[in-house]
């Protein structure tokens, strides 16, 4: 059990009548990189939003590192060790780039509501912010309001604030897209050194950047697993195929 | 630390300081040795809105909270002042002295503020903004229900003189009152300044720019937002004890809705995104509330329309339109706005004296002239009842506004020119 | 039981009152999130439009023309003031409308004087109609009864059975899905702006010669319109009906009731004297406490269940 960054047991989710996630089991040991893919409407994004608790289940379980999530809001899942990025770009969009990182950071370094520290004189703050910044190639762009940004480098400052505060499970929903070619390429690269020795579990579109990154593939189709495997299996998978991957991989 | 390098960052405060404590002595009757009762009382009420607005600015620039019913906090800590005053009076307490009764003012804005904000702060945007319409509404009907602490129409009066001081002044005078209040506005606006700076002050900001994603970075913003309502509620009291200690009365007109909209418009129109903006606007605000009141009822009407125009094309306020040259001016091009500006002056002070004297005129008919007065324009007298000062003023409106509308065009071609050189320039915008 | 009887029907005159402001303003608030601070000022406006015109022409043509005239000046606030400040968001949005109403009052006391005006009930319906208990009901109470259900009738034909009407019941409860659906929403818009602003005036006019048409005005009716929306839900007109129908029976009846919380006390025996802990509070009566009664409830509501009575979502 404790090795189990992530443990879903027939969890359910309803709106209204329509059930949109329909008994779904899923284990995701620490360390994987693990992506979910699947057709529109599928539930994938409701998922992360189950997982991350900005919905409450149905029925069913949620784990998240070994701590069951029942009744927990963000927050305190987020204190969990768990950090989550959105689809349409979620960043503070009148604070700088720097500020942004810092709000990241400030809760995982025990500042919590403190109204008696001055950020300016936190200087491992400030320093790891910055250090960040550089990671993340932000750095030029450091004293600029963050809605100023171009789209990809706000895509990037995303996951920043995102994994800032030094979480140990990270949920990336569709981080590369609307981005070009090159730019998805940079995207995957961060992606790999941010989440080294972390668990990644990410909801991604772009088929180069799912099988170049995850150890493990998901494959939601209707709000149920039919497919949970290694690249290499799900690539071959036949009921895979038929319903998802389709033309793609006859 | 280098002094020189201190002045260059904070000299916004010195020049704050300086000018409180030398603009009483434009106004000084050197003959007779005294310093002008209006302009401390004028002076004074400005510090002390100032204080209030920026206070109301922790909530709406800093932490995206729309309120109508900041004057509650005020209004507890003035009547809050006035109390302690009377039983220190009253009693001979000693260990209180003078200089430390503002804070009796803090201590009931922020125990109003605990009770207030968490009821408030259960919502957000639209539903906090009703909140608070109605506890301020509830404070106020309550105002006049409960006589022991509220005093009813009358009030609660004080008296600012008592007897223990720790520097020995009596604050039997108006100047020193008014050094007492420089001291304790300045200590609030530093004070509150500096809470921008902290962990609780920049997560507000986070809430304003996206309540949701708060949440994810491991905050909950309702308790940001509590703590920043309690504390905006503080400086409000101390707002409030020296408003007391200026009037020495204090009634229910202290936490009105008036008082309330009074710290929105000056947040407002000063600018809420920054820090300073709340400062120029309490200025504005009670500048026109006083030195225009002298010459026409209207005055609540200009401010009405300044609000309106800024809403409509300055949504960042003064301290925004300022901010706005920063690009021209760091390229030194500032002087080729000069011309442009003074283009758009010219029929801005036509359609202005226009709209002015259509204003003026209707005062004048419906209030002025069953009054008994006399009603004169710019200096020339005037016959309210006959048709062409109306036509004149009307054509005057008119005609500016026009005017105005094709020099803005103009004025806009020659601004766009410049920003995107400036853009091109590499000068963050 | 005559005090009910009276009571009852007073509050529901005032109650139906309250509907007519109210319905725009929720149309206003669920279609477009702008709650109209303007909203009561209009009423206001409606009031003194009335007034003038029935100088010159008298009270039917006013009754006819006045709701049209705020109509037509909530169409331009819509389409020159509104339209403007939206994209700067939400919040600029509440603000203009709050300092337009700042400026509306100001307009009337420059206009119309700081004084209320002798606005009065038409020599034709200043009869009473019948008598209950000994007191006479008049039968202008009676006529803003007709005119308000014929109102009611009239949103109510105009919503279900128009295509116009048809959006925006749509949009009532699926306010960002209307534009996906093809429509021209700025018309909408200023369509249902007009529609409701044109209300509040004949709200104006009916209700400024019922109560008293004076400056203030706007300033007291204002918030109560607030917390009937509130109160009643966003998105649903219905709900919006029942909150005024209460909230002019609350206040009808608050006021008839001589009450108070030591009178309460008195039936379990327990005498308040002025030493008791609390007299103060527990010797204020019903009538007073009254005015105060809406605004508990707003708070209350907001706090409690901020979708309100029968809201489709949150406020």
């Amino acid at each position: 059990m404790s090795d189990a960054a992530i443990q879903l047991t027939d969890v359910r989710k309803s709106f209204g009548r329509t059930e949109i996630i329909r008994g779904v089991n899923l284990t995701i040991p620490k360390g994987q990189r693990h992506a979910i893919i699947g057709p529109n409407g599928a539930g994938k994004t409701t998922l992360f939003n189950l997982i991350s608790g900005r919905f409450p289940i149905s029925s069913g379980t949620i784990t998240v590192n070994g701590r069951n999530t029942a009744g927990l809001t963000p927050p305190q899942i987020n204190h969990l060790g768990l950090s989550r990025s959105f689809q349409v770009t979620s960043i503070f969009p009148r604070m700088t780039v720097f500020e942004n990182i810092r709000c990241g950071l400030l809760w995982s370094r025990g500042y919590k509501y403190s109204f008696w520290n001055l950020l300016g004189s936190q200087r491992a703050l400030n320093e790891a912010s910055d250090a960040l910044l550089e990671r993340l190639n932000l750095h030029s762009r450091r004293n600029r309001p963050a809605g100023l940004l171009s789209y990809a480098e706000q895509r990037a400052l995303e996951i920043g604030i995102t994994i800032a505060g030094g979480a140990n499970v990270i949920l990336l929903d569709e981080p590369t897209a609307g981005m070009s070619h090159s730019e998805t390429e940079y995207a995957q690269h961060l992606i790999r050194t941010v989440s080294e020795g972390k668990t990644l579990l990410m909801v991604e579109h772009d088929m180069s950047v799912v099988f170049g990154l995850a150890d493990v593939i998901t494959v939601l189709v209707y709000g149920e697993v039919i497919a949970s495997d290694a690249p290499a299996n799900i690539r071959s998978n036949r009921a895979v195929q038929q319903a998802y991957l389709g033309e793609e991989a006859a | 630390m280098n002094p020189l390098y201190l002045l260059r960052r904070h000299w916004v405060w010195l020049a704050i300081l300086v000018i409180m404590l030398a603009a009483p002595f434009l106004f000084y009757d050197w003959s007779r040795g005294r310093h002008s009762g209006f302009a401390l009382t004028l002076m004074s009420e400005m510090a002390l809105m100032a204080v209030f607005a920026l206070s109301y600015n922790m909530l709406m620039g800093q932490a995206g909270l729309l309120s109508f019913g900041h004057a509650i906090l005020f209004g507890i800590g003035a009547y809050f002042t006035a109390h302690t005053l009377n039983w220190v009076k009253a009693n001979d307490i000693m260990w209180l002295p003078a200089e430390l009764i503002p804070l009796a003012g803090g201590v009931g804005g922020l125990c109003c503020g605990i009770v207030a904000g968490y009821v408030a702060t259960q919502q957000r945007s639209t539903a906090f903004a009703m909140i608070t319409l109605g506890l301020g509404e509830l404070f106020a009907a309550a105002a006049l229900m409960f006589m022991t602490f509220f005093g009813g129409e009358g009030g609660i009066t004080t008296n600012r003189v008592i007897h223990s001081s720790i520097f020995g002044v009596a604050y039997s005078s108006a100047w020193q009152v008014y050094c007492l209040l420089i001291a304790w506005s300045m200590f609030a606006a530093i004070l509150m300044y500096l809470l921008t700076q902290t962990p609780l002050g920049r997560i507000a900001n986070a809430t304003r720019d996206n309540y949701e994603r708060t949440q994810f970075v491991g905050y909950n913003p309702r308790v940001v937002r509590y703590w920043q309502f309690i504390l905006a509620g503080f400086f409000a009291g101390i707002a409030g004890a020296l408003y007391t200690l200026v009037y020495e009365i204090v009634t229910f007109d202290t936490l009105a809705a008036v008082k309330s909209a009074n710290a929105l418009l000056a947040a407002f129109i000063g600018g809420g995104g920054g820090f300073f903006g709340p400062i120029l606007g309490a200025v504005v605000v009670v500048g026109l509330q006083s030195g225009v009141s002298l010459f026409t009822s209207a005055w609540l009407l200009y401010l009405g329309v300044l609000f309106i125009v800024m809403v409509m094309y300055a949504p960042g306020g003064l301290i925004g339109i300022i901010g706005l040259h920063a690009p021209i001016a760091r390229m030194g091009r500032l002087g080729e706005l000069m011309v442009p500006y003074l283009r758009a002056l010219v029929p801005t002070v036509v359609g202005g004296a226009g709209f002015v004297a259509v204003v003026e005129l209707a005062t004048h008919r419906t209030i002025g002239a069953a009054q008994g007065k006399k009603l004169s324009l710019f200096a020339m007298p005037v016959d309210s009842s006959s048709l062409w000062p109306w036509a004149i003023a009307v054509v005057l409106a008119v005609a500016g506004a026009l005017w105005l509308r094709a020099e803005g065009r103009q004025f806009r071609l020659r601004w766009n020119a410049l920003i995107e050189d400036a853009k091109a320039r590499g000068i963050g915008v | 039981m005559e005090v009910f009887v009276v009571s009852l029907l007073n509050g529901l005159v005032y109650g139906m009152l309250l509907f007519m402001l109210a319905s725009g303003l929720t149309l206003i608030f669920s279609m477009m999130g702008v709650l109209n601070f303007a909203h009561a000022s209009v009423y206001m406006l409606g009031a003194y439009f009335a007034y003038t015109i029935s100088l010159y022409l008298g009270f039917w043509p006013a009754l006819i023309l006045a709701p049209i005239l705020c109509g037509l000046l909530g169409a331009a606030i819509e389409m020159y003031g509104l339209r403007q400040v939206h994209r700067h968001g939400h919040i600029p949005e509440l603000l203009f409308t709050f300092g337009l109403a700042l400026i509306i009052e100001k307009v009337v006391q420059m206009t119309w004087g700081m004084v209320a005006v002798p606005y009065r009930i038409p020599d034709g319906l200043d009869f009473s109609l019948f008598t209950i208990y000994g007191t006479q009901f008049p039968a202008y109470r009676a006529f803003m009864l007709l005119i308000s259900a014929l109102m009611f009738a009239a949103i109510w034909l105009g919503l279900t059975r128009t295509r116009i009407g048809l959006i925006i019941q749509a949009s009532l409860t699926h306010p960002d899905m209307v534009g996906a659906l093809g429509h021209n929403v700025p018309r909408v818009f200023t369509i249902v702006f007009a529609a409701g602003t044109a209300l509040a005036g004949l709200a104006g006019v009916i209700g400024g010669n019922y109560r008293v048409t004076e400056p203030g005005m706007a300033f007291s009716m204002g918030p109560i319109v607030f917390v009937v929306v509130v109160f009643g839900g966003l998105g649903s007109l219905t709900g919006c009906f029942i909150a005024s129908i209460i909230m002019g029976l609350i206040q009808t009846f608050a006021v008839v009731l001589d009450y108070s919380l030591a009178d309460l006390l008195e039936l379990v025996g327990i005498v308040v004297t002025k030493a008791t802990p609390g007299a103060e509070f527990l010797t204020v009566s019903l009538p007073r406490i009254g005015a105060l009664l809406p605004f508990i409830l707003l708070v209350l509501i907001l706090v409690l269940r901020p979708r309100g009575l029968m809201g489709t979502r949150d406020t």
